[in-house]
């Protein structure tokens, strides 16, 4: 099915994906935005870790169960990130980042 | 060309794509949706490379899950219409450059190494033995970490929902009654 | 372990009860902490008198030596396996002679003192200090090692110092405690060199090893010499000067006169009869190793007790604060001691001035203490220390003055009481030693005669002042210790010496010889009447005198201007030329060096303190980059 493709091919997509994410992490200014670029990157890396375990290592099934794992703690992440995201917006009615600065000097 | 190379360069067409558009699009709500159409392209991915559990979990969990969770608290804390606030440029311009020498970077290297494709017969990723690995305490088992993430997912829930409960303190509900 | 082993108590139990009352001070009422200060103390002064009727009576077998015992020993630090350092109790002639002196006056002191500070503030405090100083002296005289008798000297001195400034409201009392302390510890130097030197040569603290005059250590003290006298000689020097700083020996005496702020019952146990004269036992105790190696260090022993005698009594003529007066006196008299010592030979016959300088040392603490403590009932009644404040005053205190005319014709070397009999060893010991000196000696003890009856004259004789009150006699707790102490100098004199506490332990056959004893009983009258002439009566002749003497009496009232000389050579000298260009340096460059690095860490960190900007974007930002361009040059340029 993927016998054509070579593995080169997935591992730019991850990247690419990747470095997006980091784009949007560096330049959104809105929390949720940031966690959706968290998102992509977590995303990304599940990409990696399946196509080297269907390319290199296709006896066993860690890379895909990793990429179970990291599923689950993304999802969890996401909850609590969320939460905190919400009660960032009770007290300072912004979600904006850089209104969050007071951790400063 | 085969239909399985259209479809992989759909599918990473439209990852790339909406993930750009993620990351730029100035409506909070429509990224998420971008968002949304990049997970489920990666679970295409997936059901390509034969990890049909793996993609499920991917629609289910992070297409299902997470991007409602994420559009219900885009809803309690902006308008639908309300615009992004954008970075300033100097700041967009010095992202993208360090993004684009990181991505260049990787890909060099991913291109230098010579990886070595395995020849050994493919263990199949069916339903049957992903649970069976996923119970199992042998040398290949996932046993102890799915008890562990599933301790984890508790942990999550608990602290989630201590950290988004409104607080019992008199002068803080007024505070914010007020607000 | 053996049958003195309780000796170990002696010293402990003063310890315990500095510990217990030092701590509880603040909770015992009235006079609790006394009462406990004392108790503890009569518990020392039996064992005491019991150790020395066991080694002189009941273990002794007559016609043998007395030899020393090490009732006990521990190692205390075992540095390396040559180097050991060890604490114990070490009894012997003169350690047991010292016991029953400083636990007998300690006591006295203890009681009087239950009348004399009754209401001070601290009062528990003093008691608290007591024990200390009795603790640390005990040890001192029972050190069974040169280095446990240093830690002990110098817990003497710190108690020293603690009673010194027991009024520390008094700037004048704590001034005098810093001077003391500071004195005493710059010739502690001395002392701890001298040991140091000692014990490298010899390889040994332990004091049995090293007076042994047939043992190892004092063969091996030939060897190498500088500047014409054998290292032992400059090292029992050095050791000298330790002694000579503690007992007030010229030129490191000034700090005696002035610790006389302290409390006259301190001033009793510490710088009249105990404290003072360790560095008379510390001699003593070293003096198989002075006399066997060379009589240099001896000589100067002899020369510089002979000198502060006839100095400290020339001073105490002319002095008005009856503290003082008897300060001077004390140095006087401890410099009989040291140059008894000095005069002395190792053994036998020869071995008198060693004797004698115990023997007086005994009876001077007898017949000191009493001075001291009448003079203390003399304040407590007038509430002044100087002479000029009082007179006629037999009438309102006749205890005191009967005490304290036996005391002053102890110390004037009047038979049949104590001082004469020891004094006149000493003169005896001079004369078949040193001319020069014995000639010395017969007139600084008519002049102490003279100076001990101008005190008693001035002071109950004479007219009235004009006193607050009436002056009264002192309580019964005051005035008991007088009366026994008066009975012990009066018949200290009768104790044989000279089968007790001898050089090397065997007892030799000593009498008075009535060839020095009449000239000396002569000289003693001739001081007293002249005193009589000139105090007993109020006329013109002291004044006359005086006058008479202008120069040199204006010279002896000012101490012959020690204290000055010393603070021209501090203050002048030392401060000016050495002090303040290391203060300057101190100050500027090496301060200025450590100023300099935290100014710069200052400066430098409120420049870059912007970087902490608490925006998480930031800090990313500088993250990835950081991160690419570790790859950058990790993966491509290196």
């Amino acid at each position: 099915m993927i016998d054509n493709i070579p593995l080169n091919a997935f591992l730019v997509i991850s990247t690419l994906m990747f470095f997006i994410g980091i784009y949007g992490f560096l330049t959104r200014r809105n929390l949720i935005t940031m966690l959706m670029s968290i998102e992509l990157i977590l995303n990304s890396v599940n990409i990696n870790f399946v196509v080297f375990n269907k390319f290199l290592y296709p006896n066993q099934l860690h890379g895909h169960f990793f990429s179970l794992i990291v599923i689950a703690v993304a999802a969890s992440e996401a909850a609590v990130a969320i939460a905190i995201i919400i009660n960032i917006y009770r007290n300072f009615k912004s979600i904006d980042v850089e209104n969050l600065d007071q951790m400063k000097f | 060309m085969t239909l399985n190379d259209i479809m992989f360069y759909l599918f990473a067409g439209s990852i790339l794509t909406f993930s750009l558009l993620t990351v730029t699009s100035r409506r909070i709500l429509r990224s998420a949706v971008y968002l949304l159409f990049v997970l489920v392209s990666t679970a295409g991915i997936y059901f390509m490379l034969n990890y049909n559990f793996l993609a499920a979990v991917q629609l289910t969990v992070y297409a299902g899950g997470i991007i409602v969770l994420i559009i219900f608290s885009i809803l309690l804390t902006s308008h639908v219409s309300e615009k992004a606030v954008v970075a300033p440029v100097k700041q967009q311009i010095f992202s993208a450059l360090a993004v684009a020498a990181g991505a260049v970077l990787t890909i060099l290297t991913i291109f230098k190494f010579a990886f070595s494709p395995s020849v050994s017969p493919a263990v199949e990723a069916n339903v049957k033995n992903v649970g069976r690995a996923l119970v199992s305490y042998n040398r290949d088992g996932f046993a102890l970490p799915f008890e562990v993430i599933s301790i984890l997912l508790l942990a999550a829930m608990v602290g989630a929902i201590v950290l988004a409960k409104k607080e019992k303190n008199p002068e803080n509900i007024e505070k914010q009654t007020k607000l | 372990m053996n049958s003195y082993a309780y000796t170990l108590l002696i010293p402990l139990i003063p310890f315990f009860v500095f510990v217990s009352v030092g701590m509880a001070e603040d909770k015992l009422k009235g006079k609790l902490g006394g009462l406990i200060g004392t108790a503890g103390l009569g518990i020392a002064t039996f064992l005491s008198y019991f150790t020395a009727f066991k080694y002189f009576i009941s273990d002794h077998v007559a016609g043998t030596g007395y030899t020393s015992v090490k009732a006990f020993e521990i190692t205390w630090l075992h540095l390396t396996d040559k180097l050991t350092i060890n604490l114990g109790v070490l009894i012997d002639p003169i350690s047991v002679m010292m016991l029953v002196v400083i636990t007998t006056v300690s006591f006295m002191v203890h009681i009087y003192s239950l009348g004399y500070m009754e209401g001070e503030r601290g009062f528990a405090r003093f008691y608290a200090f007591l024990s200390l100083f009795s603790f640390s002296m005990l040890g001192l005289v029972l050190a069974t090692n040169l280095f446990q008798m240093y830690i002990f000297w110098e817990l003497v001195g710190v108690s020293s110092f603690l009673l010194i400034g027991y009024y520390y409201e008094k700037p004048s009392a704590f001034s005098a405690a810093k001077k003391a302390f500071i004195v005493t510890r710059f010739a502690d130097l001395g002392f701890l060199i001298g040991i140091l030197i000692l014990s490298f040569n010899t390889g040994t603290f332990d004091f049995k090893e090293l007076t042994n005059p047939h043992g190892i250590a004092i063969a091996s003290m030939g060897g190498a010499a500088f500047m014409g006298l054998s290292v032992i000689t400059w090292a029992l020097i050095f050791i000298f000067i330790g002694g000579a700083g503690k007992s007030a020996m010229f030129p490191l005496h000034i700090w005696l006169p002035d610790a006389m702020e302290g409390p006259t019952p301190v001033s009793a146990l510490i710088h009249a009869a105990t404290m003072v004269v360790a560095g008379v036992y510390l001699v003593a105790r070293l003096f198989p190793v002075y006399s066997q190696t060379g009589p240099a260090a001896l000589q100067v022993v002899a020369w510089v007790g002979a000198f502060t005698s006839l100095f400290a009594a020339v001073i105490a003529t002319t002095q008005t604060d009856i503290k003082r007066v008897l300060a001077f006196s004390t140095m006087s008299q401890i410099g009989y001691m040291m140059l008894s010592l000095g005069v002395s030979k190792y053994g036998g016959e020869d071995g008198l001035g060693f004797m004698a300088s115990n023997f007086h040392l005994f009876t001077h603490a007898m017949f000191k203490a009493l001075l001291f403590l009448g003079a203390g009932a003399v304040i407590h009644a007038v509430h002044s220390n100087d002479m000029n404040d009082m007179g006629g005053l037999r009438k309102y205190l006749p205890i005191t003055h009967i005490t304290f005319l036996i005391a002053c014709l102890t110390i004037a070397g009047i038979p049949p009481f104590s001082g004469f009999f020891s004094k006149d060893e000493i003169l005896s010991a001079a004369f078949e030693s040193n001319k020069i000196l014995f000639g010395i000696e017969y007139f600084v003890a008519g002049l102490t005669a003279f100076y001990m009856f101008r005190l008693y004259y001035n002071i109950f004789w004479g007219h009235d002042r004009h006193y607050h009150h009436t002056p009264h006699e002192a309580p019964l707790v005051m005035t008991v210790p007088l009366m026994i102490l008066a009975f012990g100098s009066i018949f200290s004199g009768f104790l044989p010496f000279h089968n007790l506490v001898t050089s090397d332990g065997l007892a030799f056959e000593s009498h008075i010889d009535w060839m020095i004893a009449i000239p000396s009983i002569l000289v003693g009258v001739l001081g007293i009447a002249v005193a009589t002439i000139m105090y007993k009566k109020e006329n013109a002749l002291p004044d006359k005198v005086a006058a008479s003497f202008s120069f040199f009496y204006r010279w002896a009232f000012k101490k012959f201007y020690v204290d000055e000389f010393y603070m021209f050579v501090t203050k002048k000298i030392i401060f000016n030329y050495i002090s303040r260009p290391v203060a300057w340096f101190d100050r500027h460059i090496v301060d200025g060096t450590m100023n300099g690095i935290a100014n710069l860490i200052v400066f430098v960190s409120f420049n870059i303190k912007g970087l902490q900007s608490g925006r998480v974007q930031q800090y990313a930002f500088v993250f990835v980059g950081g991160v690419v361009a570790m790859v950058l040059i990790f993966v491509y340029v290196l």
